[in-house]
């Protein structure tokens, strides 16, 4: 799907979704979710050859989110395409659920138990070399956090994909500035992204990761790239509804009945807005 | 027994590469470790199944679950003493928990470094892995039982940790010994006390029964080759049987061979045991023969723990 409207469209009913499934499980991710779904729906919609009928089809393209932690919009993305039956993502939040708070493998569409953060890259490497060594030739795509830049393992795998040059490596940062205890920069500076990746031999391209136009560009510009590519993409924490933009607080809320109310009638009057193309 | 020959992990090595070549879905990974792991062979025999990831044991087991999770068989190899450490949480998560089919092979574990002290012993290893769901934790004794186990892990598609000593060893068995991996395996039948021993401490437990014969105890000796799953049957029979259980191991005298037989007995046949093992220090600087008789883990000191449980 390549109608830029229709992907919008559908971003905003994956928060719809999201926000219910905070609401009903009464906890989760909220704010990382919401400033990761335009680019989950980009990936899943627009991007990358994979199909619901066939999650473990050959040659399919490669996803991992590193960013277990932002588990809410995932779901609501892989059920919006058709990986999850809306029967299995309303058991979410209850006694023995399939679905976890974090992603595992028994969800159909998602490659890798994760959560734990500073894993997913070492993870995307080994599929990306697997891939290149095998002569395969489709993409493999890791979505982190900024706060996740914390981690050291991720400079690890930075290293060894420059050293591979897995050009049919994407790892996207949703670069929202805002972690569980504050802004990234005065928790403890990630910066310069840019400038590390580069050195371990990485293309650096930034980009509004809300605008679905932008994203589609840069998504499919990586997939042309001779070096590994990053995406950072500047999002906003808590995106799409007002009262949780920006505030680190909202990382893992859960809102009220009220506020929820609220959430919906913002997101209703963003759907009429791209219906009525604006 | 033929003396000292070759190490388990010169053993792995041999049979990995051999088994590569017949299947070029087998990948080795390492962390600038092909020298001790003695890798340089399969490295330069089939670079297309090696990956090197230089000294960076989170991503040597990241990187491995990716390529298996890309449908290879991976092997990631390195010292024991920073793979069941460093990189534990990749081992927890993205081997066993994803359930993945990377083997970790941690050679030189133990006390294999001697005098190159704690930083580079693995005396915890076998207590963390034998926690995670999924994981099968082995400890072969010498070069001919991890031959056959690395003949076994290369068809199979279970995560594992594997620990193996980086010192020649004298030979337990012989290439025409078999083994069912999973289970334990009996060594001798006697039936006054059961040593149950696993890894480099096997040969040791071996040598204790010689002696005990000549002081009229017959030992049942047990070589626990495979730490988890855990043979329960054999454990329960053998304190059925004995009535008595030691257990001999290189590892810390928490959470080891010895913690699992004891959960096993005192839960379903209580008798006397004894856990031999490090205590709770940092081991003395020595070499590892020396560190074995320091602590308790060689031939004549096992006698002697036998025959203070037996009074």
């Amino acid at each position: 799907m390549t109608d830029v409207k229709e992907l919008k469209k559908k971003a905003v009913l994956v928060r719809r979704r999201t926000l219910e499934l905070v609401g009903k499980a009464s906890g989760g991710h909220i704010g990382g979710s919401l400033s990761s779904i335009d680019i989950l729906v980009a990936l899943h919609f627009a991007i990358m050859n994979i199909d619901p009928e066939n999650p473990g089809m050959k040659g399919r393209d490669r996803f991992i989110m590193s960013k277990g932690h932002s588990v809410e919009g995932y779901y609501s993305t892989l059920e919006s395409r058709g990986f999850i039956t809306s029967e299995m993502l309303d058991t979410y939040g209850q006694f023995n659920s399939p679905l976890a708070g974090h992603p595992t493998r028994k969800v159909p569409g998602i490659e890798l138990n994760s959560g734990a953060l500073g894993h997913g890259l070492s993870v995307g490497v080994g599929l990306a070399l697997a891939a290149k060594r095998s002569g395969e030739s489709h993409m493999t795509y890791v979505l982190m956090g900024d706060g996740e830049h914390g981690e050291g393992s991720i400079m690890e795998a930075a290293a060894s994909a420059g050293h591979y040059n897995l050009s049919n490596l994407v790892a996207i940062i949703d670069r929202n500035h805002l972690q569980i205890s504050g802004p990234t920069e005065e928790v403890c500076a990630v910066d310069d992204l840019e400038g590390k990746y580069r050195a371990c031999g990485w293309n650096v391209v930034y980009c509004n990761g809300h605008d679905m136009n932008e994203l589609l560009h840069v998504l499919k510009n990586a997939r042309l790239s001779e070096k590994p590519s990053l995406i950072i993409a500047h999002t906003v924490k808590g995106k799409g509804v007002s009262f949780m933009e920006n505030i680190a607080g909202w990382h893992h809320k859960v809102p009220t009945k009220e506020q929820l109310e609220q959430a919906f009638a913002e997101l209703d009057k963003q759907m009429e807005e791209i219906e009525n193309g604006r | 027994m033929a003396d000292k020959v070759i190490s388990c992990r010169k053993a792995f090595t041999d049979t990995i590469l051999r088994e590569a070549k017949k299947n070029s879905d087998i990948f080795v990974v390492t962390s600038d470790a092909r020298g001790s792991v003695t890798l340089d062979d399969f490295a330069n025999s089939l670079p297309e199944q090696f990956v090197e990831v230089g000294i960076a044991e989170q991503n040597a087991v990241g990187v491995g679950a990716g390529l298996s999770l890309a449908g290879k068989n991976v092997f990631v190899c390195g010292p024991a003493s920073f793979y069941s450490a460093r990189s534990l949480e990749q081992i927890k998560v993205d081997v066993a928990y994803t359930k993945t089919s990377v083997k970790i092979i941690g050679v030189s574990g133990g006390v294999s470094y001697g005098a190159l002290g704690s930083t580079h012993h693995s005396l915890h290893d076998v207590a963390v892995m034998r926690t995670f769901p999924d994981m099968n934790v082995y400890l072969p004794a010498d070069r001919f039982q991890t031959e056959k186990l690395t003949e076994y892990l290369a068809s199979s598609d279970e995560p594992a940790y594997v620990r193996m000593g980086r010192n020649a060893v004298p030979d337990v068995y012989t290439a025409n010994d078999t083994f069912t991996f999973r289970q334990g395996k009996v060594l001798t039948e006697g039936q006054d006390v059961a040593i149950i021993a696993t890894g480099e401490t096997v040969y040791h437990a071996l040598q204790a029964e010689i002696e005990l014969q000549s002081k009229g105890i017959k030992a049942m000796v047990i070589d626990m080759h495979t730490l988890k799953p855990l043979d329960e049957e054999l454990i329960i029979s053998a304190a059925r049987k004995t009535g008595y259980v030691l257990t001999v191991e290189e590892h810390s005298i928490f959470g080891g061979l010895g913690g699992a037989v004891a959960e096993v007995i005192s839960q379903n046949y209580p008798v006397k045991m004894k856990i031999l093992g490090i205590p709770d220090e940092n081991v003395i600087n020595a070499k590892p023969l020396e560190i074995f008789e320091y602590y308790g883990l060689t031939a004549s000191k096992i006698c002697m723990s036998a025959l203070e449980l037996l009074k």
